[in-house]
């Protein structure tokens, strides 16, 4: 059996595992929605300051969802292989010919698929709400290739702890920090519109602030090369980090079995 | 009555002993109300400069009523974390077993509440105070705040208390936390009533959490408070949860 084919083994048990159990599935697609609504009608009113690059919040806060989306993709991938973990079910299989990249590989695109249909309700909610897309059509495009690279990331680094600690416990009590980053970066408002200087500071260094400013600039502003480049280049460096450590994590999870 | 004070004591004593001396439980109580302090008050301040904002003691001040309120009504479902715990160890049907007054168990557990809002609450105050919030009540506005905290934090504890015993699950974590979440953030969070629009305001008009931190706001900047309605709401509350939890509390010893 080939790499490929071991992988789209593990992915379709991901996959099943995920759509069997409605705790992992709703959450992640009507949280970030609820937030959203309630975010949109709640700052409405911030479109009125000075500055502000667009006159309908919905504009602005449609990146929150794939964002927050994304720290449940880091959450089920973290939970899922901890449970491995946990269960002895990676014990069994290093027992087998199976190769190893095919378990981690299975798993990313098993959450990646959820993450996939996620986005594609997000963006469905959005238009039917009026969002207006600057980009056009290709635009949708990147931001759904955009918004995949981020969940991977998110994914990556939640794989990455699960299989370092093997504690489903522990993968839910980091969820906590990665909301604040989340929290701590130009969410709610653009980062020059952050009136608080120290608050401005941390979120200029947070990535997560350029992350939503990738996904933000293709609704907004259309083609923007900076912010593309920013939150393209960002995503993609959390998630090789989160790949190749989750890699280094699994060889050394498999030989301590 | 004294049964009745034995065990809410001891039910009390236990929680609050588990609260204060495991700091995954602990923590998390302190963390949030700050974190949340920190990204309305800090990352949003600029929302006050909006046309039409006019709440005279500042931003500070207005998200803080919000993140007290909210921390008073999540100290009161944690603590429901806790009972649906006790009931998936065990521990809780041991406790309908001995315990010679039953509404005890309920009293305890709302006292386990109350003590985590008087943690967590003059916390929240401290910071909130070096951060430079400008409070413009007075001492009796101040109090009536902090009794305002308090009925929530309570009404909120039943609430979840009510689910708590009915599913005895820790799973229907989820099922106490999320309505509590919803009515919260359909309140007017960011910005005043008057400068909400579309279908979020007409939620906010229907939702009793309104009034509550509203006048919350309107004691802190020491403005015209309309008690009855506010203290009637928070009442109200929790008497509706009263009942909600203590006929939880009956289908949890039908249950056996």
């Amino acid at each position: 059996m080939s790499l490929l084919a071991q992988g789209a083994e593990m992915a379709r048990r991901s996959v099943l595992q995920t759509l069997r159990q409605p705790a992992m599935v709703i959450p992640p697609i009507a949280f970030p929605l609820i937030l959203m609504a309630v975010n949109v009608g709640g700052l409405q009113a911030a479109t009125d300051l000075p500055g502000f690059p667009t006159d309908s919040y919905l504009d602005f806060a449609i990146a929150f969802p794939f964002i927050q989306g994304s720290l449940f993709a880091a959450i089920n991938a973290g939970s899922s292989l901890a449970r491995d973990v946990e269960t002895g079910f990676l014990a069994r299989l290093a027992l087998t010919p199976m190769q190893r990249a095919a378990l981690l590989l299975g798993n990313l695109a098993g959450v990646m698929t959820v993450s996939l249909i996620s986005a594609g309700i997000y963006l469905a909610v959005g238009f039917a709400a009026g969002l207006r897309f600057e980009a056009g059509a290709p635009g949708v495009l990147v931001l759904l290739v955009l918004a995949l690279i981020i969940s991977l990331a998110f994914a990556s680094l939640g794989a990455l702890i699960g299989l370092r600690t093997g504690s489903g416990e522990t993968v839910q009590g980091v969820f906590p920090l990665f909301f604040v980053l989340v929290f701590l970066s130009s969410n709610a408002l653009p980062r020059e519109l952050i009136e608080q200087d120290w608050f401005r500071a941390i979120a200029t260094v947070n990535p997560v602030s350029y992350l939503f400013e990738g996904l933000r600039s293709l609704v907004i502003f259309g083609w923007d090369a900076e912010a593309l480049a920013l939150g393209f280049g960002f995503a993609s460096a959390i998630a090789l980090a989160g790949v190749l450590g989750s890699a280094s994590a699994l060889r050394t999870r498999l030989v301590r079995t | 009555m004294k049964r009745f004070a034995d065990v809410a004591g001891a039910v009390a004593w236990r929680s609050i002993h588990r609260f204060v001396t495991k700091p995954q439980f602990l923590l998390p109580s302190l963390i949030f109300p700050l974190f949340f302090f920190t990204a309305f008050a800090g990352g949003l301040s600029n929302v006050s400069n909006v046309p039409g904002f006019d709440f005279p003691s500042g931003y500070t001040a207005f998200q803080f009523v919000f993140v007290l309120l909210q921390a008073s009504a999540f100290g009161g479902v944690f603590t429901g974390f806790s009972i649906a715990s006790d009931f998936e160890s065990g521990f809780a049907r041991r406790m309908l077993l001995a315990a010679p007054n039953r509404l005890g168990i309920l009293a305890g557990y709302g006292l386990a509440a109350l003590a985590r809002a008087g943690i967590v609450g003059p916390l929240l105050f401290g910071v909130a105070l070096a951060t430079g919030m400008q409070v413009d009540g007075g001492g009796a506005d101040l109090f009536g705040l902090v009794v305002l905290a308090l009925l929530v934090n309570v009404a909120a504890l039943l609430w979840a208390a009510g689910v708590a015993m009915r599913l005895r699950t820790i799973q229907a974590g989820p099922a106490m936390q999320m309505p509590v979440f919803v009515l919260l953030f359909l309140a007017p969070v960011y910005v005043p009533l008057e400068l909400l629009s579309g279908w979020i305001e007409a939620v906010a008009r229907l939702n009793p959490f309104t009034a509550l931190v509203e006048g919350g706001r309107d004691l802190i900047s020491g403005g015209d408070v309309r008690g009855v309605l506010l203290y009637g709401v928070a009442l109200a509350l929790l008497a509706l949860f009263a009942v909600w939890g203590v006929r939880g509390l009956r289908r949890a010893e039908a249950a056996g």
